[in-house]
């Protein structure tokens, strides 16, 4: 029924947009959507795929729509029902993922909320799919739905204005990441039912690079996560152990995902203006392009963090260019640069990891050892805590 | 993320509560409920019965055994527990800070994070 689903799913933000634009109310629009949704699911695999998905879709939700009218205002309204009962030539072709994603990542939802609306409203999962993907009951991620439809009445389904532009797209784009990342860091316990957000966030940020084909920003964060799945088969071993990058049977890594991706960046690099997925991405890039982890060229990777730091600064960014400085200058010139991090850092998980691995390289293993057992014990990653022990015994 | 926030009691300092007290952290607590629930934030909630009726199961000569009371000898108990999953540490703290039992010296409440869980159904 994969073809079921993918039909539902790719038709969702055109039947909302174009029923947004209709009747203006966002929140139960979407509920109208997701309840034609849930009956084409019963329905579609019965009967087959209508001929037209999109328009069918467009009619049930909009008789959700002119119900809920005529409850509201009985008669008032009965006079349009023959019209709306239409298709709008955009409904079938018009795209609107761009709009829709601006609304459901609004800068007065908090960003837990705008990861829930947008899988909903832009990628047609229900409640309960979404629920299941993040490890909550539907009870928790129901209220959290509703909350985030609340804030937006009022809002226009409209883009917003130019000069707010640029921040809320980078809002969109953190959002689509966020996705990202809870599907590809899942452990291997939840692997099955997340995996899938990894795949989601791919084919919502595809749709939105279709809107927006000369946004750089857009094609590197693409980039960026087909460079980083291409890695996921190499990524885990059989029980679930994790596998570090240079340990990697790298004739498992997705070439066609590999090649995708690079000529993404490298394009986007050349045609617009450098962003800090770009950036990412490029480094992402580096580290899947030798056969051998040993050359990899870090120097170069060195230099892109160093870029990204200044276009972009976090103190992840300088913990990241301390281990490509390590690799590339020696050890100390990496725990040097640890030290500015000591202060921010100091209780996170990932810094202490990092100085295991350079303490390790200078050849001081009692530290190394030490360091590898304190991250071990911030992590709150059930298999990145088993690596890390395993590191810690390995120096010790 | 995934916080539990485990509050601890004084059983002593319970029965040393005035009644409007403790009306205040019964009201306060259902109202942290209500606004958690309504926020997308709460998973779920239990409170615990007193300690002393408690039992313990440990090894004695490697046989694991069961002895009536509490697992340490302590003044201050887990008296109960909320799980909530929210943006971040800080935000847990946030939450932690509105339970009605973080305004009364000799109760408090811990933050720890979820690391790994199994068997509810979600």
């Amino acid at each position: 029924m994969r073809g079921v689903e993918d039909a539902l799913r790719a038709a969702v933000p055109r039947v909302l947009g174009a029923l947004t634009r209709r009747y203006g109310d966002f929140a139960a629009c979407e509920d109208a959507v997701q309840d034609a949704l849930v009956e084409a699911t019963r329905i579609w695999p019965e009967e087959g795929l209508p001929d037209n998905p999109n328009g069918w879709l467009y009619r049930v939700a909009s008789r959700r729509m002119i119900d809920r009218i005529r409850g509201d205002e009985a008669r008032r309204r009965r006079e349009s029902v023959a019209a709306a009962q239409e298709v709008p030539a955009e409904a079938a072709g018009h795209d609107d993922t761009l709009t829709l994603l601006l609304l459901c990542c609004h800068p007065a939802l908090t960003p837990a909320s705008q990861v829930a609306l947008t899988l909903r409203a832009v990628g047609g999962l229900t409640t309960g799919e979404i629920a299941r993907a993040f490890l909550v009951p539907e009870a928790t991620m129901g209220p959290r739905i509703s909350r985030a439809k609340g804030k937006l009445v009022g809002a226009r389904f409209t883009p917003p204005p130019e000069h707010e532009r640029p921040q809320r797209m980078r809002t969109v784009l953190r959002v689509l990441y966020l996705i990202f990342n809870e599907g590809y860091t899942a452990s291997a316990g939840e692997r099955l039912q997340r995996r899938d957000l990894a795949s989601e966030a791919i084919r919502l940020t595809r749709m939105l690079r279709e809107d927006v084909p000369g946004d750089g920003e857009a094609a590197g964060l693409l980039a960026l996560m087909l460079l980083t799945e291409s890695r996921t088969a190499a990524r885990e071993s059989s029980d679930g152990a994790l596998i570090p990058l240079d340990e990697q049977d790298r004739r498992l890594w997705d070439r066609g995902l590999i090649a995708e991706g690079t000529r993404l960046v490298e394009d986007a690099m050349l045609s617009s203006e450098l962003g800090p997925y770009q950036l990412q991405a490029a480094i992402a890039a580096l580290h899947v392009e030798r056969d051998d982890a040993a050359d990899t060229d870090w120097a170069q990777i060195a230099v892109l963090y160093r870029i990204l730091n200044r276009l972009d600064p976090a103190p992840m960014v300088t913990l990241n260019r301390a281990v490509a400085v390590g690799m590339s200058e020696g050890p100390r010139a990496g725990l040097d640069l640890l030290r500015e991090l000591e202060t921010t850092l100091n209780r996170h998980h990932r810094f202490h990891a990092v100085r295991g691995f350079l303490l390790d390289r200078a050849g001081d293993r009692e530290a190394a050892r030490e360091a590898y057992l304190l991250a071990a014990r911030t992590t709150a990653s059930l298999p990145e805590q088993r690596f890390l022990r395993r590191r810690a015994e390995e120096v010790g | 993320m995934k916080f539990l926030l485990i509050m601890n009691v004084n059983p002593k300092v319970l029965d040393a509560l005035t009644e409007e007290e403790q009306a205040m952290i019964g009201s306060g607590h259902g109202d942290f409920m209500n606004e958690i629930t309504a926020s997308g934030e709460m998973i779920s909630t239990q409170a615990l019965s007193d300690p002393s009726a408690s039992v313990t199961v440990k090894a004695a000569d490697g046989v694991p055994t069961a002895t009536d009371g509490p697992f340490v000898e302590a003044k201050e108990f887990i008296g109960g527990y909320y799980l909530v999953d929210v943006e971040s540490k800080e935000r847990a703290v946030e939450l932690a800070k509105k339970i009605p039992d973080a305004t009364i010296p000799g109760l408090g409440i811990e933050v720890r994070q979820i690391m790994f869980e199994a068997g509810s159904e979600m």
